[in-house]
């Protein structure tokens, strides 16, 4: 099956470790991803706030351009653009007049028909297939990881239908599969405020002290995530939780893809490991685990 | 006593028309509310809205804070026992009040939303360093988030110049196809 890559805009700019960790660890797994020629961003929460129409339009776009290479599925690895393609591809099916209009302004037919995969749905499809136990370099024994799955990944399940809505656990199996531990902590699934983080700052600034406190306290070395959004909110915005909520957190915020490249046997600089705020390297260190 | 607030006899009609959604099967259970991150920042409760909607109070809710500090997280349509989407709802009434031009006190929202697609629009793609510059000049909040900017460019997590798409001309003519669309 030809897959295509649909990178987003964070992951060329301030997420830009989170795409290329994305890339190495799919080519040491075996996956060819191919990026999408001239993709568009997909408007993510402020297109749907504005207009239905506007919003799958511009997923529309990119998935047909996706179809043009061949590709019979898009993989994506930011949880809100994963979000706005798929419940494009949802309306487009479910809704005769919105694929019609859509079809009239992108000036092509479209039946909602390629598949939207998320970068995790394909390591948890290789890890029931084949197992990782091969591929691992490094072990990662003793890390404890609070798994952050955020809103758009799971929800709304109708459309997603990616993992429980309420406990997910794709996240976890990775963290167990690569030998760390997984901890059981309450804000798995709370919402980080990520559509707020600019206008509402004060918002965000208490959602994500709410959830890195409950992280700290059931234990966790470092909080593990699938999403640009909730990445820059927990590590980019973290000194500002701290002094807003008078917590103590240094709490590293790692991608799955970074945490899966670690046990797969790359570097810290490889991975970017350098580009957070809050270094993951003292609490790998901690652990024993030389990155 | 008799409660003097006008009513728009047609405003449950034209939400549920305009969002898909059937508002009037809401029986007020409040888990919506129970479950909404922001709620606690609200002026009205989600279900509170869901409620004045079915009453036709329009002014009441297209003034609301709500309907714009709503982030979309959509734990209350996942949870809801009568399967509302309530996000599809709070799309169709930010679109109502912007439309009608109904001020909010969480005016930064829709300033950052309108923000966000005139840079889609120009660029293609989000120009991270733009979007901050113009929406900290359209708020009136002029050196918000600077205080990361030098931090984030050390660590090459800003880019400063503008992405290149090629097909950046294309997309201003969806802009402007789904516009025409969406007024006939």
């Amino acid at each position: 099956m030809k897959l295509a890559f649909y990178p987003g805009c964070s992951l060329e700019s301030s997420a830009k470790e989170y795409g290329d960790s994305t890339l190495l660890v799919a080519r040491s797994l075996g996956i060819d991803l191919e990026e999408i020629p001239d993709w568009i961003c997909c408007g993510s929460t402020p297109a749907h706030m504005s207009s239905k129409l506007l919003s799958v339009t511009l997923s529309a776009y990119n998935l047909i351009a996706a179809r043009k290479i061949g590709a019979e599925a898009v993989v994506v690895s930011c949880a809100s653009c994963y979000s706005r393609l798929k419940s494009a591809n949802h309306e487009i099916r479910s809704d005769a007049s919105v694929r019609a209009k859509v079809e009239k302004a992108l000036g092509a037919t479209y039946d909602g028909s390629i598949k939207v995969m998320h970068m995790l749905e394909l390591v948890n499809k290789q890890i029931e297939e084949k197992g990782l136990e091969e591929k691992i370099r490094r072990r990662l024994k003793g890390l404890k990881v609070a798994s952050y799955y955020g809103c758009l990944l799971v929800r709304p399940p109708e459309v997603m239908d990616f993992d429980d809505p309420e406990d997910p656990q794709m996240l976890d199996r990775l963290v167990e599969a690569l030998g760390a531990e997984p901890v059981e902590w309450r804000y798995k699934v709370e919402c980080c405020g990520a559509a707020l983080a600019f206008s509402q700052s004060e918002i965000v600034l208490k959602l994500g002290g709410e959830i890195l406190e409950d992280a700290k306290e059931s234990g966790a070395d470092l909080v593990l995530v699938a999403c640009p959004l909730c990445h820059s909110n927990l590590d980019l915005r973290q000194r500002n939780i701290e002094k807003y909520t008078g917590l103590d957190l240094e709490l590293p915020i790692l991608y799955f893809t970074q945490l899966l490249g670690l046990a797969l046997g790359y570097s810290a600089g490889k991975l970017g490991l350098g580009k957070h705020m809050i270094s993951p390297i003292p609490v790998l260190k901690k652990r024993g685990i030389q990155a | 006593m008799s409660d003097r607030r006008a009513t728009s006899p047609f405003f449950l009609q034209e939400i549920e028309e305009a969002s898909g959604q059937k508002v009037r099967v809401c029986y007020q259970c409040g888990k919506c509310s129970a479950g909404c991150p922001v709620a606690y920042a609200m002026d009205l409760l989600p279900s509170q809205v869901l409620r004045l909607v079915q009453l036709g109070l329009k002014d009441e809710v297209l003034s609301s804070t709500t309907i714009w500090l709503c982030a979309s997280c959509e734990t209350c349509s996942t949870r809801c026992p009568r399967e509302i989407e309530i996000v599809k709802v709070m799309d169709a009434l930010r679109q109502r009040a912007r439309r009608e031009g109904y001020a909010t006190h969480a005016r930064e929202v829709p300033i950052f939303v309108r923000t966000f697609l005139r840079n889609i629009e120009r660029f293609g793609r989000i120009y991270e360093a733009a979007l901050v510059g113009s929406y900290n000049l359209s708020s009136g909040h002029l050196t918000k988030d600077f205080d990361k900017a030098p931090l984030m460019l050390l660590k090459r997590k800003l880019a400063l110049l503008p992405p290149r798409v090629s097909g950046v001309g294309e997309v201003r003519k969806l802009f402007k196809r789904v516009e025409e669309i969406e007024e006939q």
